[in-house]
């Protein structure tokens, strides 16, 4: 028995997702060598609108999995339907289409920008990509406006990335990837690499964003604190599976996996209230 | 309680290619022994070239001014040494014996083509020359033991990249400790500086070396002097914490206190910006950390500040009691002062 809504297909859907490398044993490992599985049997499914998080110490595979979410990286076995359609058998013109709906936001905003490039160019070169016969003035105002929309002034479009501080490149890295309107955004340990104080802007930005451009988000995180403040839902990964998934209120005051628990019990709290 | 360290005045100065910054300004303190004091800043408020320049090791062309006693061995006030105005060869005997520091990314600290235990043994013997090969080795291992380390006659003939990050962040503890005061093997630097130890670390293993310093803390009478950016771990590791910005303390006192009645508007402002497991409305600082070449005239964070007064852009204030030990830099500690007692 299905409901209308469940009859909708989920914006992004995975079944089975599994991907192995080679395990470290070296250049001179001789014959056919073990592989460890990075991401092992993951299925998920991404309703449009809700914020998922995928929550995971180093190694347990959740960077792996949103690459192959995006396809970035291909998977070894497994499904993956965009409303769905078969993502996986995606090629050329189709796959193009479905790849300008998923974009994503790095961690380092000082490592994924192209120091050479300047700011208009690097927020306006998706849309060479992808609208090539968009015309000079209305492919700046696009650029302009997504620029206001993350907070940054015209004035930064001649500009460099080494004239920004790390808060303001997150935020030229998040309007590159929402120049083209996509519907769900990857967003790889957004604040991670920035000062409390600035991280606290970007978590704002992206939930205002997300009301203002109805995005769905992917948020892969190590920080529960940060989850917290964004996730509708929450998956934690171990060992390359998710080991308990569930709405972000459930994870966060009433884990039942241990390794939930083990997360949670590990994170230093202030002995402030703060209502 | 006697008093380890004393710094008076404590100022660095970097040249860079557009002047002379900056990222120490004037910092004074006291550290008793056994303490527990929390350095906690955001990028580029000084509190790493702190460290350095108690450990000399600022780099090369740094100018520094200011006193930072340490107090002799035998605790007596004639004792008592300048750090800073060591000669290089006196200072070499220090650094290990009576101050030893842990950083951030052991991988870059440690040598990755020397085992561990040779390294190890390298700190034990730049300060107990004449000491037999057994006798070093048996240290080495003690060391290790110290610090927790599973396995440690097979770790320390391991090389640092076979060590997970929180092994190799052991084997750093058990080398500064390693090559401690005195000459027994049970004893320990008085200082040991830790340069946001656990900031590269998975927060399982934060909570372990967390536990493991407080554990060393009781065990051995460590004075800790602990850099982090984050507040929850310095909840967890500090009795006392001063908020730098900008070079400057900007607010000092019982770390309880300081977290619970925050009294300068950026060690509050840094609370409420600050995630925590239950979802709440993040109030974002605006602006960003100032660069240390553009300062503004007055209160460094004036120009971020949500309770500014026009006088704050005409001098830096200086630091005003805001509790029995506590104080801060701000003009309005008076005024924060009775909005708490409200």
């Amino acid at each position: 028995m299905q409901t209308t809504s469940t009859m909708i297909a989920p914006l992004l859907e995975a079944r089975n997702l599994r991907k192995t490398f080679p395990a470290p044993g070296g250049a001179f490992a001789m014959g056919a060598r073990a592989r460890v599985a990075a991401v092992d049997d993951v299925s998920l499914e991404l309703a449009a609108g809700e914020t998922l998080a995928i929550v995971g110490e180093s190694g347990s595979g959740k960077t792996t999995l949103a690459r192959m979410l995006l396809r970035l990286i291909e998977p070894d076995s497994g499904e993956l339907r965009v409303e769905g359609r078969d993502f996986l058998a995606a090629s050329g013109a189709g796959l193009r289409a479905l790849r300008r709906e998923m974009q994503m936001v790095f961690q380092d905003p000082f490592a994924s920008l192209d120091p050479r490039m300047r700011v208009g160019t690097i927020v306006g070169e998706p849309l060479d990509i992808h609208e090539p016969r968009l015309g000079r003035l209305e492919r700046r105002d696009r650029v302009t406006e997504i620029l206001r929309a993350v907070g940054m002034g015209e004035d930064a479009l001649t500009r460099y990335p080494h004239e920004f501080s790390g808060g303001q490149r997150q935020r030229i890295g998040i309007a590159r990837a929402l120049v083209l309107r996509p519907r769900l955004v990857v967003a790889d340990e957004p604040v991670s690499a920035l000062d409390v104080s600035v991280g606290a802007q970007i978590l704002e930005l992206l939930q205002n964003l997300q009301r203002d451009f109805s995005l769905t988000y992917l948020l892969i995180s190590h920080s529960l604190p940060v989850v917290a403040q964004l996730a509708t839902r929450i998956a934690v990964m171990q060992g390359g599976r998710i080991v308990e998934t569930g709405a972000a209120e459930q994870i966060l005051t009433a884990p039942t996996h241990p390794y939930t628990q083990s997360l949670i019990a590990a994170i230093p709290v202030l002995p402030v209230n703060i209502e | 309680m006697t008093v380890l360290i004393e710094l008076r005045g404590l100022t660095v100065e970097l040249p860079t290619p557009s002047g002379w910054i900056r990222p120490v300004d004037d910092v004074s303190f006291t550290l008793e022994t056994g303490e527990s004091l929390g350095l906690v800043g955001e990028s580029g408020s000084g509190k790493s070239m702190l460290a350095l320049a108690l450990m000399g090791l600022l780099p090369p062309g740094a100018r520094v001014r200011g006193e930072a006693w340490l107090a002799g061995a035998n605790g007596a006030a004639s004792s008592r040494v300048n750090l800073l105005a060591l000669s290089e060869r006196e200072r070499m005997a220090t650094r290990g014996r009576d101050i030893a520091m842990i950083f951030q990314e052991p991988m870059t600290a440690l040598n990755p083509v020397m085992r561990v235990g040779a390294q190890i043994a390298e700190a034990i013997r730049a300060h107990c020359a004449g000491l037999t090969n057994a006798e070093v080795d048996r240290r080495v291992l003690a060391a290790l033991e110290r610090a927790a380390v599973p396995e440690p006659a097979l770790r320390a003939r391991q090389y640092p990249h076979q060590l997970s990050g929180g092994l190799r962040q052991r084997a750093m503890i058990a080398m500064a400790l390693a090559a401690g005061s005195t000459s027994t093997a049970h004893s320990a630097p008085r200082l040991l500086i830790a340069d946001e130890p656990t900031t590269a670390l998975d927060v399982t293993v934060q909570k372990q070396i967390l536990e493991l310093l407080a554990q060393l803390r009781r065990d051995l009478g460590l004075t800790l002097l602990f850099i982090t950016h984050d507040l929850g771990v310095v909840a967890q590791v500090a009795d006392r914490i001063a908020v730098t910005y900008a070079g400057r303390i900007v607010e000092e006192g019982p770390a309880l206190e300081v977290l619970a009645r925050p009294c300068h508007p950026y060690t509050a402002g840094l609370l409420r910006a600050s995630p925590q497991l239950v979802r709440h409305k993040l109030e974002p600082i605006p602006g960003n950390v100032p660069s240390l070449t553009a300062l503004p005239s007055g209160c460094a964070f004036e120009p971020r500040c949500a309770l500014r007064q026009p006088e704050c852009t005409i001098a830096m204030p200086e630091l005003r009691v805001a509790g029995p030990q506590h104080r801060a830099r701000c003009i309005l500690v008076e005024d924060i002062l009775e909005e708490i007692a409200r």
